[in-house]
């Protein structure tokens, strides 16, 4: 398996939309490759004619009538907000980035 | 007379023949948590107005000899993990911080409904990511019994809170071992329920496939009273099964083994396990032998595994749900001084507001899902959880329940492996094959190592909503425990002073 690189690190973090210092990009590609060279082992035994299994039940769809229910009022749900304004989120700029 | 140190069905009883009120047993508990929370650190937050309010209405409807479920006016400790209503939630994290949410999680909401008194809420690893509460943003839980070492994690200051005597009850998640293993460390009782056999809704989520919801206690039928409480199948959670919720507290009263089959997992022993770990485990098997179980042993090749598939399926799982703490509609935002766009106060928010371990796993997780590698991480994990459901298949196709033990040490030194993240990881070497095959367990406190004098606990798993059956052993092993040590595990633990 090729190294992880910091860049490799860094390009991880942009996907994530997590920020990183220098100095956390430098510690994280070495742990990766730590716990990568660890859970690796994966590959041991998983085999061609396995099935994958993704979740523990058997799942199936579940309807229900298509009707209103009580639900959180509009203070309620703007109760966390880091920033409101006319009862909406209000959020930074989304458009005309770059 | 109804002290901290009575188990959850002695206060129960006390309550309902009225010999203490809900507000004054409320009261010694609270009284407790201010005098040695300071040393134990299991609360993130006490809530003693609201446990006391509660606490009167229960009382209230008590002479007016309204019928009350088991458990009413017993207080409880919740992992900070749990929505509830108007109080403080944090998972741990700084991204949460300050952050009450507007609604109660279907757990809070049943356990309100059948008048449990919710203390307060109990410190844990960050997202329940993480075997000893050190990585929670708000500083690490004491274990009890040994002030120097961890209580274990995630669900530490759960598994404190009810080994210093802070609540007889809590409420823990389990991912990879998240209950079972801070039980183990703590000398008390946990439960991992059957996958689905407890609502998640409200629960902040780690890794959806694996995460469960379920009791602490003291002793197996409090454990047993209140997974009854709260277990049942929610509409509000699609992953919940609806099916009855299996008996666990006529099982936990049975108290009796007699030919029942009991596998030993063969890899789940031996090599890397504490001599007093081992030791101790075995004695509890001759125990269950005496009382007329039969000893098999077991062979689950794939085990081996387990911990690899693990920490790629649930670093891929965290990395997806923990996209929605984006700082846009609650917790922590920053950076937003109107000159930067939405996608970089989200970076630079979650720069400020995740730790160190909740950042490693997003990194691995979002590695192992990118393309080009999800085939060789992520997709090879999931073949590996098949081989491991097929390996419980096989198993209880001889045996009714299993037996392991919980951890491979007893509770390790504060700092001891912080630093070091794959040793951290393998102290979840037996709990984790659990969680991926959806099966439960429960972490039992067999006795104290010779060697430290700390406790060590056997894992019971039984397949799929079978959760009954690791009661009715759990229970009859607990007994035969007592007469043969003439008092509780738990008595043998240090005084906290704090008088």
């Amino acid at each position: 398996m090729a190294a992880i690189s910091r860049d490799d690190v860094a390009h991880l973090a942009k996907l994530a939309r997590v920020e990183m210092t220098p100095d956390e990009l430098d510690h994280m590609a070495t742990e990766l490759e730590d716990i990568l060279g660890a859970v690796k082992r994966v590959q041991e035994v998983a085999t061609a004619e396995i099935a994958p299994t993704s979740h523990p039940l058997a799942m199936t769809n579940i309807f229900r009538e298509d009707v209103v229910r009580p639900s959180l009022t509009n203070e309620e749900a703007l109760s966390g907000a880091p920033a409101k304004a006319e009862d909406r989120f209000k959020v930074p700029q989304i458009l005309g980035e770059e | 007379m109804t002290t901290i140190y009575s188990s959850a069905t002695e206060m129960a009883q006390a309550l309902s023949k009225k010999d203490i009120s809900s507000v004054e047993l409320t009261k010694l508990h609270l009284d407790r948590i201010e005098a040695v929370d300071g040393k134990v650190h299991a609360f993130l937050h006490v809530d003693s107005q609201g446990a006391i309010a509660q606490a009167t209405a229960v009382d209230a409807k008590r002479a007016a000899g309204e019928k009350l479920s088991p458990l009413a006016g017993v207080p409880l400790a919740l992992k900070d993990i749990l929505a509830q209503k108007g109080v403080p939630t944090t998972a741990g994290s700084k991204i949460l911080q300050g952050w009450r949410p507007p609604y109660d999680s279907t757990v809070v909401a049943k356990l309100k409904a059948a008048g449990v008194v919710i203390l307060g809420k109990t410190n844990m690893d960050e997202f329940a990511m993480g075997s000893s509460t050190e990585n929670s943003a708000y500083g690490t839980t004491q274990n009890p019994w040994d002030l120097t070492r961890t209580p274990g994690g995630s669900s530490g200051g759960s598994a404190a809170a009810v080994a210093a005597f802070q609540a007889p009850l809590a409420i823990g998640t389990d991912t990879g071992g998240s209950i079972r293993q801070p039980a183990a460390l703590t000398g008390i009782v946990g439960v991992k329920p059957t996958y689905g056999g407890v609502s998640r809704y409200g629960v902040v989520a780690y890794s959806s496939s694996l995460d469960q919801v379920g009791p602490f206690a003291r002793t197996v039928l409090d454990t047993a009273l209140l997974h009854e409480a709260i277990a049942g199948h929610d509409e509000r959670d699609s992953t919940s099964i609806n099916a009855p919720v299996p008996q666990v507290v006529a099982a936990a009263k049975k108290l009796d083994v007699k030919g029942m089959k009991i596998g030993v997992i063969k890899e789940l022993g031996g090599t890397g396990f504490q001599a007093g770990v081992s030791q101790r485990f075995n004695e509890a098997l001759e125990l269950l032998v005496a009382g007329g179980a039969q000893i098999v042993e077991v062979s689950c090749p794939n085990f081996e595994y387990a911990l690899a598939a693990y920490y790629l399926i649930a670093p891929s799982e965290a990395s997806s749900n923990l996209a929605r703490f984006d700082s846009m509609r609650y917790g922590l935002r920053v950076g937003d001084d109107g000159s930067k766009g939405a996608e970089e106060v989200m970076s630079i928010t979650r720069e400020a507001g995740f730790g160190k371990e909740v950042k490693r796993r997003i990194i691995l997780g979002t590695y192992a899902l990118s393309s080009g590698y999800y085939d060789a991480y992520y997709g090879s994990a999931q073949k590996v959880r098949t081989l491991v459901k097929q390996d419980f298949e096989k198993a209880f196709a001889q045996v009714d329940v299993l037996v392991s033990p919980v951890t491979p040490t007893t509770a390790f030194k504060i700092g001891e492996k912080s630093n070091d993240p794959v040793a951290m990881y393998l102290s979840d070497i037996a709990t984790i094959p659990v969680n991926m095959a959806g099966i439960g367990g429960m972490s039992l406190p067999v006795g104290l190592a010779p060697e430290d004098g700390l406790p060590v606990g056997m894992q019971i798993m039984a397949p799929v909503m079978q959760d009954d059956r690791f009661y009715r052993v759990g229970g009859a092993l607990e007994a035969a425990l007592l007469s043969k040590w003439g008092k509780p595990l738990l008595s043998n633990i240090p005084e906290l002073g704090g008088m």
